[in-house]
C-alpha cells in the first residue's frame, strides 16, 4: 500500500520556507543590533567626560596582561617557520630567502591573526563573561536607573583599549616571531646571521607593515564588539538562561570571533594586495 | 487632591504568553511613602521598574509630572532618570568593586562633586545605614542584610526626589528591619522625596506608608489610605490582608496577637 507523508518538506515545503524565513529576519536583526551596538560603542568613546582610567584599566587586561602569552606565542611561531621554510627553501637552494618569508607571513598575515586569535581566547572570553554576568545579575540595569549609560561604561572602555592594544601586542608578536625564525634558522641550523637579517630588511617594506597595522585594528574592533556584545545580551539568548545562558555566551563570543577573524583577514588580504 | 507624580493609566505588560499587567490603573502622589503589597510573582516589581522605564508596557501609558514616559524627549528622560533612584530586590550591587566604590559610583560618573566631597557623603550615608568601616569589602564578602543596606545607601547618596524600593527589608533581623523602616520614614520627611515601595512587611508598611495599593492578577484592586484597606471587604485583599497576619501570629480582622496585646503602635 503506498502512503503519502504529508509531513515531507516535499509535498509540503511552506513550513520550510517560514523558518528559513524567521532564520533570515533574527540573523538581519542581529546584525542591526551589532551595528548600532559598534557605533554606540564608538560615539561614546568621544563623549564627555573622558574615560581614560577606565580605557588604561582596560590596556593593563587586554594588553599588558597578554604579554607572555602573546610572546610565547609569538616566539614559537617564528621558530616553527623558521624550521619549515628552512627544509622547504634548502631543496631549491635558496635558503637565503627564510629571513623574507618568516618575516612577510609574521607582519602581512600571522602576527595579526594570531594575536587577535590570543586575546580573544584570553581578553574576550573574560568580556563576555564579565558583562553576561553584570547582565542576569541586574548589574546593567542598575547602570541605567542611574543614569550612566551602559554601553559607554562596559564596552566603549574595552573598545579603546582593544584599539590601543592589538596593533602593540601584534607588533610585539611579529619581533618575537622573527627573532625566534632566526634562532631556528641560523642558530640551529646555521643560516649566516647577515643573510637572515639582510633578507628581512630588503624584503619588507612600509605598505606590509601598514597592511598588518589596519589589520590589527580592525580585529581590535571586531573581537571587542563581538565579545561585548554577547556579554551585553546575555538575556535574549534562547538556548540557555542564567549561568548557563553566560557560558552559551561566552562559547559564542570565542567561536564567532575567532571565525569573523579569520573570514576579515581574508577580505582585508584581499584588498590589501 | 493634589495631581499625582507618576499615574498609570491601562498598562499592560506581558511577557510570551504571560500576561503580567492586565490594566494596571495607579496614581502615586508626591511626598509620600505609596507601598504596593501583593502575592509573590505577581508583577509587583515590573510595575516598579515601568516607572524607572527599565520595562515599558506592552500598551497604556505612564505619566511622570504629567508628561508620558514614551512622550518624553531625551533631555526629559535624562531629568527624570536623574531625580529617581532604585534599590533593587537583589542588591545588584556591582561585584567586582568594594562598597565604597559602590556607593560612590552614582555621584563619580555625573562628575557633580570633587573626590573629597564624594569621599565625606559616602562616609557620612555609611554611618547613617551603620555599615561604616566596610568600605573595602567586596559585596561576596558580606551577609544579605548588609548588602542591603549597602544597596540602600547607592539608591540614597544622590538625594534623588523619587526613590523606589524593591522589598528593601526583606532578608533583615527584626531590629535592623525596624531600623530600615524608620530611616526611610526619617529621610522621607528629612529631604521629602517620594517612596514607592514593594513589601510583603505587613502590618509594618502600615505604620510607615500613607497610601497602600494592592496588586492582585494583574490589576491594582485597591488603592487608599492604610486605615481604609484594613478595614476593606475585597475578598482578595482580605485573605492576604488574614494570612499575613496569620504568618505574624496576630488575630485576623483585630490585628492583635494571639496572645491579647495590641500589635498595632
Amino acid at each position: 500500500m503506498r502512503s503519502t507523508n504529508a509531513s515531507s518538506p516535499w509535498l509540503n515545503p511552506l513550513p520550510m520556507i517560514q523558518t528559513m524565513g524567521r532564520k533570515t529576519i533574527e540573523f538581519i536583526e542581529r546584525l542591526g543590533r551589532i551595528g548600532l551596538f559598534a557605533v554606540t560603542g564608538a560615539i561614546h568613546l568621544f563623549s564627555w567626560p573622558w574615560q581614560w582610567e577606565k580605557i588604561l584599566a582596560q590596556v593593563y587586561f587586554i594588553g599588558s596582561k597578554s604579554i607572555f602569552i602573546i610572546g610565547l606565542t609569538g616566539a614559537f611561531t617564528g621558530m616553527v617557520l623558521g624550521l619549515q621554510g628552512y627544509y622547504t627553501l634548502v631543496k631549491f637552494g635558496s635558503e637565503g630567502l627564510l629571513g623574507a618569508a618568516v618575516a612577510l607571513s609574521l607582519i602581512r598575515e600571522m602576527g595579526p591573526v594570531l594575536t587577535a586569535l590570543m586575546v580573544v581566547a584570553r581578553a574576550g572570553s573574560a568580556m563576555a563573561a564579565e558583562i553576561g554576568i553584570m547582565r542576569i545579575s541586574e548589574q546593567i540595569d542598575a547602570l541605567e536607573t542611574m543614569d550612566i549609560h551602559p554601553v559607554r561604561f562596559l564596552f566603549s572602555p574595552r573598545l579603546g583599549a582593544a584599539i590601543i592594544s592589538f596593533p602593540l601586542l601584534t607588533a610585539m608578536f611579529d619581533v618575537i616571531g622573527i627573532l625566534g625564525g632566526y634562532a631556528t634558522g641560523s642558530l640551529l641550523l646555521g643560516l649566516k646571521t647577515g643573510t637572515y637579517f639582510g633578507r628581512v630588511e630588503s624584503s619588507v617594506v612600509m605598505h606590509d607593515v601598514s597592511g598588518g597595522f589596519l589589520k590589527s585594528l580592525c580585529f581590535a574592533v571586531l573581537v571587542t564588539t563581538l565579545c561585548c556584545y554577547e556579554g551585553y545580551y546575555t538575556h535574549l539568548r534562547e538556548d540557555g538562561f542564567g549561568a548557563k545562558g553566560v557560558g552559551m555566551a561566552t562559547t559564542t563570543a570565542v567561536v564567532v570571533s575567532s571565525v569573523v577573524v579569520l573570514i576579515a583577514d581574508y577580505v582585508l588580504t584581499s584588498f590589501l594586495l | 487632591m493634589n495631581s499625582a507624580l507618576i499615574e498609570f493609566r491601562d498598562v499592560h505588560k506581558a511577557f510570551g504568553a504571560n500576561a503580567v499587567l492586565k490594566g494596571v490603573d495607579l496614581s502615586i502622589y508626591a511626598g509620600e511613602i505609596s507601598t504596593i503589597i501583593g502575592k509573590s510573582g505577581i508583577g509587583k516589581s515590573v510595575l516598579l521598574k515601568h516607572i524607572i522605564g527599565l520595562l515599558a508596557p506592552d500598551s497604556g501609558q505612564i505619566f511622570f509630572d504629567n508628561v508620558a514616559l514614551d512622550r518624553m524627549s531625551g533631555v526629559q528622560r535624562k531629568a527624570m532618570k536623574i531625580t529617581c533612584s532604585y534599590m533593587f530586590q537583589g542588591t545588584a550591587l556591582f561585584d567586582s568593586m568594594t562598597v565604597y566604590e559602590n556607593i560612590a559610583l552614582p555621584l563619580r560618573e555625573h562628575r557633580k562633586y570633587p573626590a573629597k566631597e564624594i569621599r565625606s557623603r559616602v562616609r557620612e550615608k555609611m554611618a547613617q545605614l551603620d555599615i561604616a568601616g566596610i568600605e573595602n569589602s567586596y559585596p561576596s564578602q558580606l551577609s544579605g542584610g548588609t548588602k542591603k543596606r549597602v544597596a540602600m545607601a547607592r539608591a540614597l547618596i544622590t538625594e534623588p526626589r523619587v526613590v523606589l524600593f524593591d522589598e528593601p527589608t526583606t532578608g533583615l533581623d527584626p531590629i535592623r528591619k525596624a531600623a530600615a523602616h524608620q530611616m526611610i520614614v526619617d529621610y522621607q520627611k528629612q529631604f521629602g522625596f517620594t517612596a514607592i515601595m514593594v513589601s510583603h512587611e505587613i502590618p509594618d508598611v502600615f505604620f510607615i506608608s500613607q497610601r497602600i495599593a494592592m496588586l492582585d492578577e494583574g490589576r491594582i484592586i485597591f488603592q487608599g489610605a492604610c486605615k481604609e484597606i484594613q478595614t476593606s471587604q475585597h475578598p482578595a485583599v482580605r485573605e492576604f490582608l488574614d494570612s499575613a497576619a496569620r504568618a505574624n501570629g496576630l488575630c485576623p480582622e483585630s490585628g492583635k496577637r494571639n496572645g491579647g496585646s495590641d500589635a498595632t503602635r
